[in-house]
């Protein structure tokens, strides 16, 4: 099923999620900025616990992708599906509220708050706390922050960066800002997550790591992981179902067995240039 | 002791400037705009407690509340109608538009309540302090004002570091699109700074004419370019440069007043200003901006 392109299938759903209805469906979207056209006929399916990798060599438009899933662009063609309601029409900040959170390429953290007011900016729409209730410190203003700052030093607990909370965001180090942004988007209780390169800068036993991270998400929250990444062997390794963009387009779908050995792919990334290595451009 | 009654003076009116500056350096920092019909604001807030006072007889603690009232509406009134359709026009654009809200305010004032000065009678009802045999008078006004901006300062700065509307406000001031991308309403956000910068203009404004008590439909403007230029002066966008930018302009004015020359007194104002940007071009407690891609 590697050799048609463009599939008729949606991408490769792993057999447990099967049966329920994916968390994130794409129909034949696509974006014009101008005259060009840089996503044309997306079509796939992401299951409700898959991880999965979107690929594809510099300047496929895998981050227009994701900028698109988050409604950052409006599309020109084509609607997403958020666990089966559509996305049109709505905001960055509703999407993210209908269960989609995101990281960035170059890391966006706030970075003159600190570690904990990050993750707590990510709880923003869970913390139940008015305008009042803010500016007063009164109506249970406390057991609001108490219950807030508990939920955040879990989730910095999960990257074992409970002992970072009162560090300034900024002055951490890259890992380090790399956990946080995850821990950040994770805060907003997404159903998806999209990573966007997070192996980038890494080393390997970084990289290592945030493998094990990926997949403790996915068990521990029970959600879906999407990713972008250049780290050929991240990707092999964690990536259920993998899709590849080359110019805008759908070149490929599948696990990662059928990716490795697909010609298309392998033309899209040897035939022109080396990039088998991994990549660490920003 | 005209030295410390010069002094008490100049944090006084510097504690007005002060509260003004905060409500420039905060939409400065989350809506990167100049909002220039700031000033203006604190005109409505003053006539709307003098209308309050003199013509319904409500006491003076109403009076602030009622003015409180209006200028949050009115700032969020403009902040909808004129400035959110500019969300992502140039900051020209917006600055242009900023001034004729200012004149638009100027006039409609002019309109409702004519260009005849209106008399403010002063909202604090104590006497006088007289300190060693008369020679230190210190008016109620200048206590109750050092004492308004201390308490603003401090519950603002509670509200930004400690509260979740705060740090919404302080996540959408660094990174628009991320905090966004966080489930953060950008426009309610915005629309939230400009009611507590309104509600601080209209405190400023009752202040200032009680000190004060002039009241005509251009009594904001200057007070309103002044307390810009306090808010530049101790960084844009930082909540503490705003205040020490407002207190130390506002003791440069009245000792420049009362040690060089009353004519003299603004234009040196500005004078400190220009030499300040020139060495430290991000004010006092400016950061450097960085443009993010």
């Amino acid at each position: 099923m590697s050799k048609m392109v463009p599939l008729p299938s949606k991408s490769i759903v792993p057999e447990r999620d099967v049966d329920k209805p994916p968390i994130l469906e794409t129909n034949h979207l696509g974006i014009d900025f101008g005259g060009l056209t840089a996503v044309d006929d997306l079509t796939l399916a992401v299951g409700r616990t898959e991880i999965a990798g979107l690929i594809g060599p510099n300047g496929a438009g895998k981050t227009t992708v994701f900028n698109l899933l988050t409604n950052v662009y409006q599309p020109t063609r084509g609607d997403i599906m958020l666990d089966g309601v559509s996305t049109a029409k709505k905001t960055t900040a509703q999407v993210n509220r209908m269960g989609i959170a995101r990281t960035f390429q170059n890391i966006r953290l706030f970075n003159d708050m600190t570690v904990l007011d990050n993750v707590k900016v990510g709880l923003h729409n869970s913390i139940k706390e008015n305008l009042a209730c803010s500016i007063t410190h009164l109506f249970g203003y406390r057991k609001n922050e108490r219950k807030a700052d508990k939920e955040a030093m879990e989730f910095l607990d999960f990257f074992n960066m409970a002992d970072l909370a009162n560090a300034q965001a900024g002055s951490l180090p890259y890992g380090a800002q790399r956990r946080l942004e995850i821990a950040r988007a994770l805060a907003t209780h997404p159903g998806i997550i999209l990573l966007d390169e997070p192996a980038a800068g890494m080393n390997p036993s970084e990289t290592a790591e945030l493998m094990e991270n990926i997949r403790r998400i996915r068990d521990n929250f029970s959600i879906a992981v999407m990713l972008i990444e250049h780290d050929m062997n991240l990707v092999m390794n964690i990536c259920e179902g993998i899709c590849v963009l080359d110019h805008g387009k759908v070149i490929a779908k599948g696990t990662p067995d059928e990716i490795k050995s697909n010609p298309k792919v392998i033309e899209a990334y040897l035939g022109k240039k080396k990039e088998a290595n991994p990549d660490a451009e920003n | 002791m005209t030295l410390v009654s010069n002094l008490i003076n100049g944090i006084s009116l510097g504690s007005v400037y002060a509260i003004i500056a905060l409500g420039y350096t905060m939409v400065y920092g989350i809506a990167k705009m100049l909002n220039f019909a700031h000033g203006d604001v604190i005109m409505i807030g003053a006539y709307t407690c003098f209308c309050a006072v003199a013509y319904v007889n409500l006491p003076p603690i109403l009076g602030i509340l009622l003015a409180m009232i209006v200028c949050t509406v009115l700032g969020v009134i403009i902040e909808g109608l004129a400035y959110r359709p500019l969300r992502k026009s140039s900051s020209l654009t917006v600055l242009i538009t900023a001034i004729g809200v200012s004149y638009f305010l100027q006039n409609a004032a002019l309109l409702i309540w004519g260009s005849a000065p209106k008399t403010f009678s002063s909202v604090v009802p104590f006497d006088s302090i007289s300190l060693f045999d008369g020679q230190l008078i210190i008016t109620p006004e200048s206590i109750v004002t050092v004492l308004a901006c201390v308490v603003i300062m401090v519950g603002l700065t509670l509200f930004t570091k400690k509260s979740k509307m705060g740090k919404a406000m302080r996540a959408v001031s660094e990174d628009k699109d991320a905090a966004e991308l966080m489930g953060i309403n950008v426009n309610t956000t915005i629309s939230m700074t400009f009611a507590i910068g309104s509600a601080l203009a209209a405190i400023a404004g009752v202040l200032l004419c009680s000190a004060y008590p002039v009241l005509i439909p251009t009594t904001g403007a200057m007070p309103g370019i002044k307390a810009f230029t306090a808010a530049v002066f101790g960084g844009i966008g930082s909540i503490p440069g705003a205040m020490i930018g407002g207190i130390l302009l506002g003791i440069i004015e009245i000792f420049a007043r009362s040690y060089i020359s009353s004519d003299l007194a603004d234009a040196i104002v500005f004078a400190v200003l220009i030499i300040v940007l020139l060495v430290k071009p991000t004010g006092l407690l400016g950061k450097k901006i960085t443009e993010k891609v």
